[in-house]
């Protein structure tokens, strides 16, 4: 626990523009008024940086910063939004004016900080861009371009991408608190192309946390994408066409929990059930999986690229099960939807900057572990498909449907996985799938931190994970009929 | 914005002073680009006001070269002391980078020299009030379409403009003002305990060209009443139908695949496909960037380089690619003025309306919704989770769900049977309905 994040914070956006709370103090002030439920200023500075590599060199470097002010009004289901890039005190009274013209009633006196909330601390407030000289990035990039050529001759052609952010947030609110966080962000990403008697395939791994470039040199993580994306890419060099129709699918570990978020995540947000638009409306107390699944959303785990300490309305991030022995649990809340539902937010409100508003997002949503080794699970499949790595996905959230790409995959004959086949999309309808879940691995595993979710145009960073999954049946869309 | 010359002058002056920035921090050659934009978003739902967003943002992207090095970096606080400090990092970075040929700005007579009024700036004069009138009167002939109609995502009206400035170390100074105005609506209908959501949006430069607000709503009404009742299909090869919305993503596929960079990067299942037929004879693709108030025009690219009309497909034959300066370098030719991507591409239409080539399909698949984005540039291997109507004997028989369909892009573009007149305007691609000989369906 610590106040010293907001004083970070504070040091970081409020300083430079000549700030003091005090004058936050009067903006939230002006949003304020009789009819007015919610209101909240939120405060954003960031920088950030990317570096690439191709053709062996580093050719291209970037730098940003991204600095502003989102002022909301809430009155009843009514929302009014105004943003700056100016953090100047006319500027942002003139936008909170702007923002609460979404009600006509008079307004409130005046709003004091009433304290300084603490903040959880999941992860350290470290600068990544000051966390290794320039040079030291430039040998990185060019040591796992290295590696990646040096595993196999087949490989053509290397890119490496390496980027960090490091962001402060300040949000005040009605009620007189201040919350604030200190978020830091890296990723790192290796794809390579190979090519063998005139075919070529690619193949990509990377990862990332809450934390700073020191992690991809912890137990050489990083040489480990380079050998990994090689291996991907020639997997898929030996592939051939994919299956079509509807079998028995075994997903691996880790980032093919892309199916909990697309297939059940999005569906379980606090908008669209409030709304009555989502498949799962109005299910809380049913069965949607089978008694094998529970299904959590954990915004808690320490430097994961989807945690939070808190969410981007100062509400502390929890552990949410979503789903519960295959029971549905519950929803995932920003402020705007529990208070409407009767309900208590869940630390889901997120937003991808100050330009926009917040509204209920996942985090890392993960299904915990059952009892079957992975082999035990792969064993009892006489025919079927076995989906190792994939893409992305997407989900109608009215009709349920949902999909997600293989991009590696075999084919199970017999109880073994026999032969490497094309990448193909898979197609399902989420209250039903995870009740074809027949066997669950004891083998839990959350992605390496590479995850990036969109929802109404706004990114943010997430997490998912799971065990070897085994689902009976489920629609493979490859050509081979 | 109420006074665009004042804004542009701005915005130039700014320009300059990041580019006199860079010559002083000792760049050989730099690039400025400038923005500034405002708007209003508003969504009413069920009747009421759901947000009123009001938008107002600036950003500046500065890229420096030091001979043969690069480095870019951005800012949206535009004091000078930031702008200082950007051009301050984009050097820095240019000073680590590595020594690239290929690096550099364009070629100084490439470079726009006659600016053409495109008449793409339209201010749309509406407050917040008459933005709310005009939603709602979208959401109530969606909702008083049908009695299936049971819910509502609401409609949404967005009014946005804004001025761009670009400028170089060559001297190159211009910029313009736009505007982009939309309304869209999404209702959702139940039958048998079984939702369907669809949607329409119109989209212009001008507001005067918007489809009225009724014909949104209706529309949105009518794409998601005929949803209700979709069932799933058997595995099975066909045609496929894409309806002109969706099939606009096929000739997104084929720009991904002639791009300069996925060229270089040996990325494309297109490669050396130059003077290549790689549709039937009967496709045509150009690009023309000057249309008035088009969605896509542009009167020079994100590099400055002019753009002009040209033929990217003729009798099927693939007759350019799509490059910017250094992709362009990579490779040996020169730029097409397409950094920053396309402007206006338009795929002849055909001589058939949609109903006739669902009769001339016979017995197929018209897909009018995708999902996920399960298509592979370097290999042209594609299969998306897919949406749309079973048709038997010319007719529409039912609406299908939770299928998908599969194919290889190159086998794709070169079975194409027909192309309709039905060309939907409302992107930077436009294109009538596209029928494919053959796919891979997907289901249970």
């Amino acid at each position: 626990m610590a106040t010293e994040i907001v004083a970070i914070a504070e040091r970081a956006i409020l300083e430079p523009c000549g700030l003091i709370p005090q004058d936050i103090e009067k903006v939230v002030a002006r949003l304020a008024g009789s009819d007015i439920d919610d209101a909240d200023v939120y405060l954003q500075s960031s920088h950030y940086e990317s570096w690439s590599l191709e053709d062996g060199i580093v050719k291209e470097g970037s730098y940003g910063i991204e600095q502003g002010a989102g002022l909301r009004a809430v009155s009843g289901e009514k929302t009014g939004f105004a943003y700056s890039d100016e953090l100047a005190l006319p500027v942002l009274l003139e936008a909170a004016g702007n923002a609460r013209s979404i009600a006509r009633g008079g307004q409130a006196g005046r709003i004091a900080v009433s304290g300084v909330q603490p903040v959880p601390r999941l992860y350290a407030p470290v600068d990544p861009l000051a966390s290794l000289p320039a040079e030291a990035k430039i040998d990185l990039l060019r040591s796992l371009d290295a590696e990646a050529r040096r595993a196999d001759p087949r490989v053509e052609q290397v890119f490496v991408s390496l980027s960090g952010g490091y962001s402060s947030v300040l949000i005040f609110g009605l009620d007189g608190a201040m919350h604030g966080d200190v978020r830091p962000l890296v990723r790192l990403n290796v794809s390579v192309i190979v090519e063998a008697g005139g075919r070529r395939e690619q193949g990509s791994a990377g990862g990332g946390g809450r934390t700073d470039y020191g992690f991809f040199f912890e137990r050489d993580r990083a040489l480990g994408y380079a050998r990994e994306a090689v291996r991907q890419a020639l997997v898929n060099l030996e592939a051939g066409d994919a299956p079509a129709g509807t079998m028995t699918v075994v997903l691996g570990p880790g980032w093919p929990g892309i199916l909990l978020h697309e297939a059940i995540g999005h569906g379980l947000e606090g908008d669209f059930n409030r709304k009555g638009t989502s498949a799962f409306s109005g299910r809380v107390g049913e069965r949607v999986a089978s008694p094998l699944c529970t299904v959590v959303d954990d915004g808690t785990l320490p430097n994961r690229r989807g945690s939070l300490s808190i969410d981007d309305e100062g509400t502390p991030t929890r552990r949410t099960v979503l789903i519960e022995d295959g029971i549905l649990k519950g929803y995932m809340q920003d402020r705007l939807n529990a208070r409407l539902m009767g309900a208590a937010p869940t630390g889901n409100g997120r937003r991808e900057s100050y330009q926009c508003l917040p509204m209920p997002r996942m985090t890392n949503t993960y299904m915990l572990p059952g009892e079957h080794a992975p082999e035990e699970i792969i064993a009892s499949v006489a025919k079927g498909l076995y989906a190792r790595n994939f893409g992305g996905g997407q989900v109608d959230i009215t009709s349920g449907k949902f999909v997600f790409s293989a991009s590696e995959a075999y084919l199970i004959e017999g109880g073994r996985i026999t032969r490497p086949v094309r990448g193909a999309t898979l197609i399902g309808n989420g209250p039903d799938v995870l009740t074809r879940v027949s066997m669950v691995g004891n083998d839990l595993e959350l992605d390496p931190g590479v995850g990036t979710c969109g929802k109404d145009g706004q990114s943010v960073p997430v997490g998912v994970g799971q065990p070897t999954l085994k689902i009976d049946g489920l629609t493979v869309g490859g050509t081979r009929v | 914005m109420s006074d665009t010359r004042t804004e542009l002058e701005r915005l130039e002056s700014l320009t300059r002073l990041c580019l006199e920035e860079a010559a002083r921090q000792g760049a050989s050659a730099a690039e400025v680009a400038c923005s500034a934009d405002q708007g209003l978003s508003l969504t009413v739902r069920l009747g009421a006001v759901e947000t009123i967003e009001h938008h107002r943002s600036q950003g500046v992207g500065i890229t420096v070269y030091y001979g043969q090095r690069k480095g870019s970096a951005s800012t949206t606080d535009l004091s000078e002391r930031a702008l200082t400090d950007t051009v301050g990092a984009a050097c820095r970075i240019a000073r680590y980078g590595a020594e690239d040929p290929c690096a550099g700005l364009p070629e100084a007579e490439l470079l726009a020299k006659d600016i053409p009024d495109l008449d793409l700036y339209h201010p749309w004069t509406l407050d917040a009030e008459q933005g709310i009138e005009l939603a709602l009167a979208c959401e109530n002939a969606a909702r008083g379409h049908s009695d299936a109609i049971t819910n509502s995502e609401g409609a949404s009206l967005n009014a946005f403009e804004g001025v761009r400035v670009l400028g170089n170390s060559l001297g190159f100074l211009h910029g313009y003002a736009s505007s982009r105005h939309s309304l869209s609506c999404s209702v959702i209908g139940e039958r048998d305990g079984n939702m369907q959501r669809d949607d329409w949006w119109t989209v212009a430069r001008d507001p005067a060209e918007l489809e009225s607000a009724e014909a949104v709503g209706r529309k949105a009404a009518e794409r998601t009443v005929r949803r209700l009742g979709a069932r799933g299909l058997s595995t099975r090869q066909c045609p496929v139908l894409f309806a002109a919305d969706v099939a606009s993503s096929l000739i997104g596929h084929l720009i991904a695949a002639i791009r300069g960079g996925n060229l270089y990067r040996k990325s494309s299942f297109l490669l050396d496909a130059l003077g290549q037929r790689i549709f039937p004879e009967f496709v045509h693709i150009h690009e023309r960037p000057h249309l008035l108030r088009g969605l896509g025009s542009a009167p020079y690219d994100a590099e400055g380089v002019a753009t002009r009309d040209r033929d990217l497909v003729r009798d099927g034959v693939l007759e350019s690619y799509v490059l910017s300066t250094y992709s362009a370098r990579k490779l040996g030719l020169q730029t097409t003025g397409n950094a920053g991507g396309v402007h206006n591409l338009i795929v002849a239409p055909g001589q058939e309306d949609c109903d006739t080539l669902i009769r001339r399909m016979g017995t197929g698949l018209i897909v009018t919704e995708l999902l996920g984005q399960g298509v592979n540039i370097v290999t042209g291997d594609y299969s998306r989770g897919a949406a749309g109507y079973w048709v038997e004997n010319g007719e529409i028989r039912f609406p299908v769900e939770e299928i998908t369909i599969a194919g290889n892009l190159r086998d794709m573009f070169g079975h194409v049977v027909a192309i309709g007149n039905d060309v939907d305007l409302r992107g930077n691609i436009r294109t009538g309905s596209i029928l494919i000989e053959s796919m891979t369906v997907a289901g249970d």
